[in-house]
Order: structure tokens, then sequence, then C-alpha cells
């Protein structure tokens, strides 16, 4: 894991007292509602329906067992003892004070953790495939290069006031756990024929009002590259993206506007003036940056058989074929503790399960714990042999749900409950889901059926890549919901199509159930719900949906 | 006289905008839209002591070879969200070597002005009572990650 130098903790540091002031200028009337709205908003800070709600940068994901025992605090302390994990990795706090705030980002700052660039018009944390390192698929590590792009990001001075916000994920497996064909900028890390590292830029995904699936505009770009490609894609976008309408601002719109032909013929000419200057990455950097994510100290085991562990105890079973996954070294196993409680909002957790599962990340592995877009948490080293004991104390901790991968691991927003954005309540909606699909067996059988919930247009949830999605929209003032069909994430993305007419939040359970019985009745053996949907196409379900 | 804030100083500066794109100014010691200087160069020039300004949505390079020729360029800021003049800063620095005085003009804040000063604005008209205060914010931060036109090595060539 990356640890900071004495200029990492300066610069966090020197953050926090900028904000301080920043928010006593505030409070003294001396900055205006409007100029504090970009000074706040980079700093994590929103002003929500009940409470200001603070981001916190989880950078790709990766946490250690103090930072979660120091979020575990901070919430007792100032907010009401619990977190969030959201849909881009971060951690929200619901209720913090607006006052208090520079105090939370100064105990942050102890444990090297900050709440830069998680809001506002700027480039945002960089995302990462939650199984970075150890994935058995991996191709390379994606955390060096994204902590490299998290340097270069924070605090540049040319892009802090972009048209639109700006998300960047990178993947480094062949299996995209990181969506790269829906962000502004999605790099995937592949092999040339000579197993040369390079990236393919994919530009202009996006999802929110105009769901878009990105352009590659470069197939192969050498690691040295690659910040001052990303420049250039940024210093285009900022002259010309469109700032005169917020929901066409995003480089999503420009790229489909000039074509994305056009768009990297622009980026090359702005490159040609960066390409070898300064900004190349040097051997020595990338060395540098990848020493802090070295495997760790590995012990020597044998692999055992899945099946037979299995054998244990038929619960435990199923917790494992769902909520664990291979791991790139023998004898160790990557666990995903399923933050998917039926009556907890998705991606709760509390102070409690905070320390406690601190604690699991120090006894189980080696201290380091990884948030993920599904809203879920991650243990990435535990030894097999120790997956029976682990399992039992996440069944003590309520979160042990084996639903990973499932129609009940739902990605949810935190919608109207808490969001001033929302247009609809999005948490009652994946209890009611939750509830109305209790029996696991049922849902084992529907395979892999990834349901994802948005309380608006904002599309938080990510519902336009959900197989099911599921969108809150205003109708004369009462909530309604819109479902789509066929979105998927990963290389083969697809943007959901939509059923039909909304339905009412009682009817929404429903609905589900009879585009799951019409799955069920059209699937050929093993097949799943993305395939038979690409097999057949919407009329089956439509039909059966209105009947 | 007002003030403004010059290479770090609050000084007097006599400088004015001339926000009119149709008619010419009468006196020298203006600075004009590039649409008027593109329109009238000639009586603008016998004129003297004439600078221009960059609209938000007015590239650098639509001053053609006439760049070098300014003792002083401003770039608009119509909104201090909008910071398309930060890409024009650099690029007038980093492409076409202008050397003279860059100046920000508009909406733009004081806590804008770090970032400023690293995409090579070394004059700000900022619109505040309290300049000598707002200095502050030039010492937001010590270094940088990135290069720029105050730092021409990212931080990594100097670990």
């Amino acid at each position: 894991m990356y640890a900071y130098d004495h200029f990492d903790r300066q610069l966090v540091s020197q953050r926090v007292a900028q904000f301080r002031d920043q928010t006593q200028r505030y409070l003294a009337g001396k900055i205006t509602d409007e100029q504090f709205l970009p000074l706040r908003l980079q700093n994590g800070l929103y002003i929500q329906r009940l409470a200001p709600m603070l981001r916190i940068a989880v950078p790709y994901g990766t946490l250690n067992a103090e930072q979660l025992r120091k979020l575990a605090s901070i919430t007792r302390k100032y907010d009401k003892g619990y977190a969030h994990i959201s849909t881009r990795q971060n951690v929200q706090l619901n209720w913090p004070k607006l006052e208090e705030v520079p105090d939370i980002l100064e105990e942050l700052a102890e444990v090297e953790m900050h709440a830069v660039q998680t809001s506002g018009n700027c480039i945002r944390n960089v995302t990462a495939d939650q199984f970075s390192g150890v994935a058995a698929d991996e191709v390379e590590d994606a955390r060096a290069y994204c902590e490299i792009i998290r340097q270069w990001s924070t605090f540049h001075p040319e892009f802090a006031f972009l048209p639109r916000k700006f998300k960047i994920a990178v993947c480094g497996s062949e299996s995209d756990r990181a969506a790269v064909m829906v962000h502004d900028i999605g790099l995937q890390i592949v092999k040339d024929a000579a197993g040369n590292t390079a990236f393919k830029v994919i530009v202009g995904g996006g999802l929110g009002r105009t769901p878009v699936i990105g352009s590659v505009i470069n197939e192969a770009l050498e690691p040295k590259h690659l910040l001052t490609y990303l420049e250039a894609i940024l210093r285009v976008y900022n002259q010309l993206g469109r700032r005169d309408n917020k929901f066409k601002a995003r480089i999503k719109i420009l790229v489909r506007a000039m074509g994305a032909e056009a768009f990297k013929a622009d980026v090359e000419k702005e490159w040609a003036h960066i390409k070898d200057g300064a900004l190349s990455l040097t051997d020595e950097e990338i060395s540098r940056a990848q020493s802090f994510f070295q495997p760790p100290a590995y012990e020597s085991l044998p692999q055992q058989d899945m099946q037979a562990l299995a054998l244990e105890n038929a619960d435990f079973a199923r917790w494992l074929q769902h909520n664990t996954h291979a791991h790139k070294v023998a004898g160790y196993r990557i666990v995903t503790l399923a933050l998917k409680t039926t009556g907890v909002a998705p991606g709760d957790v509390t102070a409690e399960q905070l320390e406690v599962i601190a604690d699991l990340g120090e006894r189980y592995g080696f201290g380091e714990i990884r948030s993920t877009h599904q809203q879920n948490i991650v243990l990435p080293d535990v030894r097999q042999q120790d997956l029976f004991a682990l399992w039992k104390e996440l069944v003590e901790l309520e979160v042990a749900a084996p639903v990973v991968g499932t129609l009940n691991d739902i990605i949810c927003c935190p919608g109207g409950d808490f969001c001033s954005l929302a247009n609809a309540k999005s948490i009652p909606i994946a209890e009611a889901i939750q509830r109305r699909f209790e029996d696991l067996d049922y849902v084992y059988d529907l395979g892999e059926v990834e349901l994802n919930i948005s309380g608006c247009m904002n599309a938080c949830g990510h519902h336009h890549i959900g197989n099911i999605g599921i969108l809150g929209v205003d109708k004369k003032g009462q909530e309604f919901y819109q479902v789509s069909l066929g979105g998927s994430q990963g290389l083969d993305a697809s943007i959901g199509k939509i059923l039909g007419p909304s339905f009412a939040q009682d009817e929404v359970p429903n609905v589900i159930e009879k585009v799951l019985e019409t799955f069920v009745s059209l699937r050929q053996p093993e097949e799943r719900f993305l395939d038979t949907f690409r097999r057949v196409g919407m009329d089956p379900f439509k039909e059966r949906a209105y009947a | 006289m007002p003030k403004i804030i010059k290479d770090l100083n609050v000084v007097e500066d006599s400088w004015q905008v001339w926000r009119d794109t149709e008619n010419l100014p009468t006196t020298g010691g203006v600075i004009v839209p590039l649409s008027l200087w593109q329109a009238h160069k000639d009586a603008l020039l016998a004129l003297g002591g004439i600078a221009v300004f960059l609209a938000s949505d007015q590239s650098p390079k639509l001053l053609g070879a006439d760049i070098n020729s300014f003792a002083l360029i401003a770039v608009d800021f119509p909104k201090f969200a909008d910071g398309r003049g930060f890409s024009y800063g650099r690029e007038l620095r980093e492409q076409h070597g202008f050397n003279g005085e860059l100046r920000a003009i508009g909406d733009f804040m004081r806590d804008q002005l770090y970032f400023l000063k690293r995409c090579g604005f070394n004059s700000f008209a900022l619109q505040s009572d309290e300049l000598d205060e707002a200095l502050a914010s030039f010492n937001d931060f010590s270094d940088a990650y990135q290069p720029s036109i105050d730092q021409s090595l990212p931080i990594f060539r100097r670990r």
C-alpha cells in the first residue's frame, strides 16, 4: 500500500489548513454561498437534504486497518456511528456538521486520508479493480498507475474548474471489475506481443442522463506517456467541453459531438507539445510507485480443493461459492464481505463492524482492506485453511450474506432518504426486493444477475449497467420507478433498455418477479440473465410485465 | 487609481478594461477585446499602450503572430467556475513563449489565485476590498505534484 512521504503529508495538511480558513471565511460571510460551493465540493462536502454529507476518498479502494479504525472513531465522534461505502469505492458520512468538517479532515490526515476532489467539477478520486494485485486473471497490478494518476490529478492547477466532473478508472485484469467502458477515461492494461505493458485508452463513456459506452482512442499507450496523454485529453476537454448546459457538459457529449476520431486528432495535437516533456514518466518513478504494491510475505501453501472445503457445512459452502474468489497465490482466497444485509441500506457499515473488520484484516491477512464499487468490503489475502474460521466470525458480524454476484447483491445510491438530488427513494426499494427474494436457492438458480438502483438521473447507483436497472423518477410529485433490462459492465458493456412506463413503489417487487419468471421460462441451461436477454430481446419481458 | 495584485504585491494600476466591442477607445492604456483588436489594429496601435483580453471562448491561438507584440495580455473569467482561462494561461506561456504581463480579469476569486499563478498569471485584477489579505492565498501550498509555469519539474523528478 502507498505510504506518504514528507511531501505528501505536507500537502494534505496544507489542504486541511486551506479548507479550515475557507470555512471560517464562509461562516464570517466573506465568501458567498456560490463561491463556497466548489471549494467545499472539492473537499467532499455536499449540503444534503437533512445534513451535510462528507465523501472521504479511498484512492482505488485501498485501506489499511489503522484507517478503518480511524473512520470508526470519526463516525462515533462526529456522526451517527456508521459510514456508507459509495459506488465509487469512497466512504460517506451522512451527518457531519459543516463547522466540524475541518476537524474531521485533520483527523483523517493523521492516517493519510483526505476528501480531496471527491466531488466538484474536477478530476475525481481514481478507481480500480478491487481485486488488483491479487486476482488470478490479472494482467498487471493497476494500483501503482492509479497512485501515479492520483498524484498528478491532486490539486492540478489547470483542471480544478472543468466543465463537469471527471472520473478515471483503471483495470488491470482480463475481466473488467472497474467499469472502464463507462468512465470519462477508462484505462485497460494490456500486454503487447513482446509482453510490454501498455494502456488501452477509452474516452467518453459515462452513465447519468445520457449513458454512453466509451470510444477507444489509443489501443496501446506506453506507460511513460500515461500522464502527458491524460493531460492532453483534459486540456482539450477543458477548452472545448460545453459549459452552457450542465447536462451536456461531460466529455462523452464532446466526444460524441466531435466524433472520436476528430477528438483523438485534437488530443494528439495537444499531446505533441508535451509528449516527451517533464511530465513523461521515468522508469524510476514507475518502479518507485510499484515498490509500494509488492506482494506481501505469502506463505508457501498447498492449493486446497474447494469442494472438499465446502463439505464442512452447507451454509459455509454457499458463502464459499459466492463470496470468495480465486487468488493468484496458491493456498489463498479473496473474500468479499457483503454489506447487503436485508433491512440495512446497501453499503452501510457500523463503527463496530469497521473495527472488527480492521482486526479481521490483520488476523486473516496483511492488514489490507478494500472497498468495492458494488458497495462491499474485501479481505484480499485469506489463507484457504482459515476460511471456515473467518466465515464464522463474519456470520457473527452480519456481513456473511452469501449473495455476492447474485440478485441480492444490489448496488444502490443513498436516494431520497438522504440525497437532495434524488427524485425518489432507493433504499426501501432495495429492501423490498431483498425481502421478496429471500429464498436463496431461487436466487442461486437465477445465477449471475446484477440489480442496480439509482434515485435519480445522476445514476450514482449505476442503473444503466445493471442487468436489471431501476431508476427513481418524479411523476407529478409522486415517486415512480422506471425499469431497464440488459445493461452490463465489463468489456462488453451495454446500456440497459427501458422496459416501458414506470411503476409505483409497491409494484416494483412484482415487476422484478415477472421479469425473472420470464427469464426462467426462456432460459437455456446455465444461461446468464444477460445472455438470455441479449438472445430473446425485450418483447417477452415487456408482454409479461405489463400483462 | 485602482489597485491590483502584481508579482505578489498590491500595486496601483492604470490599465482600463475596455469591454465595448464596437467603439474604439480615445486614449491608450486600455485592454481591449480581441475582436476589437482584430478589426482595428492600426487605429488602436496609433493610440499607443494597447493590450488585449481573451474572452473565455477565445483560444490564444486566435492572437496568431501578434502574441509577442503585447506587453500585457488579459484573460477574462466571466464566472469563476469557467476554468478555460487556466488552460489559456499555460498555453500562452508554454506554447507561445509569452513573457509579458499575464492578467486575470473578471469574476475569478481569491481562492483561485494559487492555481492561476501556477498557470502563468502574474497579475490579478481581483474584485475584492481585501487585497492584502488575499495575498495569503498564494501560499496555500508550498509545493506541487505537477510541473507547471512556476515549477518546471514534477515532484517525481525531484523526490
